[in-house]
C-alpha cells in the first residue's frame, strides 16, 4: 500500500533548545487508521501540528499526497483535516457560519448540501444557527470535526479526539471514524485511550521522549509481544513457591491464593503442561483457572518504560 | 491565489462588524457627534474662521481621521488577535492560505469598515455644519490608504499583542495622543514657532493636513509631502509584516 504521508529524518528543536522531535522517519499508508501513542510530552502533538503548517520544523522533509508540506504547501494542506486537541472555536459564532468558513479557507466553493450532511452526520443539524458558545463540550467537539471534514480532506488528523467526552459521543465518533476509512480517508489519530487504538486502527506508532520507538501492525504487535497470564485460583493458600516449582515464571497473588503463570503465545511449547505434572506432583490443589492476553496498554506501558532518555541511545527508525 | 479562502476570511470579519453594530459603527458615530455639538456647534460658533473656514467645517476632516485611525488600528488588531486568543489560529495557518491572503482577508475587512465607518462620519457631519469637498476623488484616495496604512499598523499590534491589554496601550497611549496633537481641531499654524517645528514629527500631522487639503484646498504642510509620508508609513508596516511572515514572529514557533 502507497504511503499518503512520508516523513523523514524530522527534528524539532524549540527556541529554548528543548528537542521535542529526534530524527522521525515515517510513513502513513493510504487509506488506514493510524494510532500514534506516547505518554504527555512524549511529541504527538508537536509532529501532528508540523505536519499540518502549524509549527516550523527544524529540519527534515514531510510530503502528503506526493506535496512537499512546505514547498508545495497548498496542494499538501488542501489534503489535511485537523481536530486539535484543544477545544478551540469562536464561541460568537453560530455552528454553520463556522463550518463554512472553514470550507471557505481551505479553498473550496460553497456546497451547502455537503455542509448539511456532515452536521446530520455528526447531529449537529439541530443545531445548525446556535451560537457555539451555548453548545456543551461533547457537541463543540463535533463542531471541530465538521470544520475539519468541511473541505472533504483525504487525510484526517485527529488529536485525542475523543478526550473528555461521554461514552456514548465515544461510540459515535469510533462510528463515524469507520465510515470515514471506508469512504478512503486515511485517518491518524492521537490518543490516551489505549482501548481506542486497540479498537480502532490498523497499525500502530509508539513515540515517546521525541522518537518513535515502534510501528507495527496492530495485530502482528499483539501477537508479537502479546503474551498471556494463566491464573490458577489454590484450593489451600501458599506462603512461598516450592524449591522446584522457582525455575518457572510463576508468582503469587491475592495472599497465596493465587498462582500466576505467564507465557509466551509465540513460543513452541508454552510450559503449560509440565507445570500441571509438576503442581500435581506437589499435591497443589486448584478449583478454578483463567488465561488472559496482554492488552495493548501492557505492551504499551513496557515499551515506554523501556525506553531509556532521549539521546543515550541510537534512534530507533522504524520505516514500514 | 486562494480567493475562497480570502473572500472567508473577509466576510467573516465583516460579519463580526454587523454582530457587534453598536461596539463598531452606532459609538464611533455617536462620540463623533458629540465631537460636533461640542466643538462644531456650542463652542465652534463662538470661535473665528481658520483658513476661511468656519470652526464646525474645520473640524470635520480631523474628527474622520481621528474615527478613521482608532477604527482601522481596533478593527485590525483585533481581528487577529481573537483567534490567537481563542486558539482557532490553527485552523488559518493549517490552511492552503498564503501569508499575503491572509493579510488582504483581515486588513482589506479592517479598512473596508473603516472606510464605510468614515462615510457614516462625513454623512453624519452634514446634520450639524456645511462643508463642501474640493478633491473628491483625493478625499477618497487619502480615506483609503490611510484606512488601509493604520490597518496594517493594527495587524502587527494584533501578532505582537499577547493580551487585550497590549492590544489597548498602543492605540490608547500613543495614536489617540498624537490623533489629537496632529491638528484635528486647529491648524499648526496656529502654534508657536518651536511647537510647529516639533509637531511635525508626528505621521499624524501629514494625514490630517492632505485630508482637510482635500477638502479644503488649505493644508499645513505640502499634499506632496504628506502622501509621501502616508507611503512612507505603509511601507515600514509592509517590511514589518513581511518579517512577521518569514519569522513566523508569534504566529509558529
Amino acid at each position: 500500500m502507497s504511503a499518503i504521508i512520508s516523513v523523514s529524518n524530522l527534528n524539532k528543536i524549540y527556541a529554548g533548545g528543548f528537542r521535542a522531535l529526534n530524527n522521525i522517519s515515517l510513513d502513513i499508508r493510504r487509506g488506514e487508521i493510524f494510532a500514534l501513542l506516547g505518554p504527555n510530552g512524549a511529541g504527538k502533538t508537536t509532529l501532528i501540528s508540523i505536519i499540518c503548517g502549524i509549527v516550523n520544523p527544524s529540519s527534515g522533509t514531510i510530503s502528503a499526497d506526493g506535496h512537499d508540506i512546505v514547498r508545495d504547501y497548498r496542494a499538501a494542506r488542501s489534503k489535511i483535516g485537523l481536530v486539535p486537541q484543544e477545544l478551540c472555536t469562536d464561541g460568537f459564532e453560530s455552528v454553520m457560519a463556522t463550518v463554512k468558513f472553514s470550507r471557505g479557507l481551505f479553498g473550496k466553493p460553497p456546497n451547502p448540501a455537503y455542509i448539511e450532511q456532515i452536521l446530520r452526520q455528526l447531529s449537529l443539524w439541530d443545531k445548525k444557527d446556535s451560537r457555539i458558545m451555548s453548545l456543551s463540550g461533547g457537541m463543540k467537539r463535533r463542531v471541530m470535526i465538521a470544520k475539519a471534514l468541511s473541505h472533504e480532506p483525504e487525510i484526517l488528523f485527529l488529536d485525542e479526539p475523543t478526550a473528555g467526552v461521554d461514552v456514548e459521543l465515544r461510540r459515535d465518533m469510533w462510528d463515524m471514524v469507520r465510515g470515514l476509512r471506508q469512504r478512503g480517508v486515511t485517518i491518524i489519530l492521537t490518543t490516551h485511550y489505549i482501548e481506542e487504538a486497540e479498537e480502532m486502527a490498523d497499525r500502530i506508532g509508539v513515540i515517546n521522549k521525541g522518537e518513535i520507538v515502534l510501528v507495527e501492525d496492530k495485530r502482528v504487535l499483539m501477537d508479537k509481544l502479546g503474551q498471556k497470564q494463566l491464573r490458577l485460583q489454590l484450593q489451600k493458600p501458599l506462603a512461598v513457591l516450592p524449591q522446584e516449582l522457582q525455575a518457572y515464571p510463576l508468582s503469587l497473588g491475592n495472599e497465596g491464593m493465587e498462582l500466576i503463570y505467564h507465557f509466551d503465545t509465540q513460543s513452541e511449547h508454552t510450559g503449560i503442561a509440565d507445570l500441571f505434572r509438576r503442581l500435581d506432583e506437589h499435591g497443589i490443589d486448584y478449583k478454578d483457572l483463567q488465561s488472559r492476553q496482554r492488552s495493548l496498554e501492557d505492551i504499551f506501558v513496557s515499551l515506554v518504560s523501556a525506553q531509556p532518555p532521549a539521546g543515550a541511545q541510537q534512534a530507533t527508525e522504524v520505516r514500514s | 491565489m486562494n480567493i475562497h479562502a480570502i473572500r472567508a476570511i473577509y466576510l467573516f470579519e465583516l460579519g463580526r462588524t454587523w454582530r457587534t453594530l453598536m461596539q463598531s459603527i452606532a459609538s464611533p458615530v455617536i462620540s463623533t457627534s458629540l465631537y460636533f455639538v461640542v466643538f462644531g456647534s456650542a463652542i465652534g460658533s463662538r470661535m473665528v474662521e481658520i483658513d476661511g473656514v468656519s470652526y464646525g467645517a474645520f473640524i470635520i476632516p480631523g474628527l474622520i481621521m481621528l474615527a478613521l485611525l482608532t477604527e482601522s488600528i481596533s478593527n485590525a488588531s483585533f481581528g487577529i488577535y481573537f483567534p490567537k486568543y481563542n486558539g482557532t489560529i490553527y485552523e488559518i495557518l493549517s490552511a492552503p492560505i498564503s501569508m499575503p491572503e491572509i493579510l488582504l482577508g483581515y486588513v482589506g475587512a479592517a479598512a473596508s469598515k473603516s472606510v464605510i465607518l468614515g462615510g457614516i462620519i462625513l454623512i453624519t457631519a452634514r446634520l450639524f455644519v456645511d462643508y463642501h469637498i474640493a478633491h473628491p476623488v483625493w478625499m477618497v484616495t487619502f480615506l483609503v490608504l490611510t484606512a488601509v496604512t493604520f490597518s496594517l499598523f493594527g495587524f502587527i499590534i494584533g501578532i505582537w499583542a499577547d493580551g487585550f491589554e497590549k492590544l489597548q496601550i498602543i492605540p490608547m497611549l500613543i495614536v489617540t495622543p498624537l490623533t489629537f496633537l496632529g491638528g484635528s481641531f486647529y491648524s499648526i499654524t496656529m502654534l508657536p514657532p518651536l511647537w510647529q517645528t516639533i509637531t511635525l514629527a508626528n505621521p499624524v500631522v501629514y494625514l490630517i493636513s492632505a485630508f482637510r487639503w482635500s477638502f479644503y484646498d488649505v493644508a499645513d504642510v505640502n499634499v506632496g509631502v504628506s502622501v509621501a509620508m502616508i507611503l512612507l508609513f505603509m511601507v515600514i508596516c509592509l517590511a514589518l509584516i513581511a518579517w512577521i511572515f518569514r519569522t513566523g514572529y508569534r504566529l509558529k514557533s
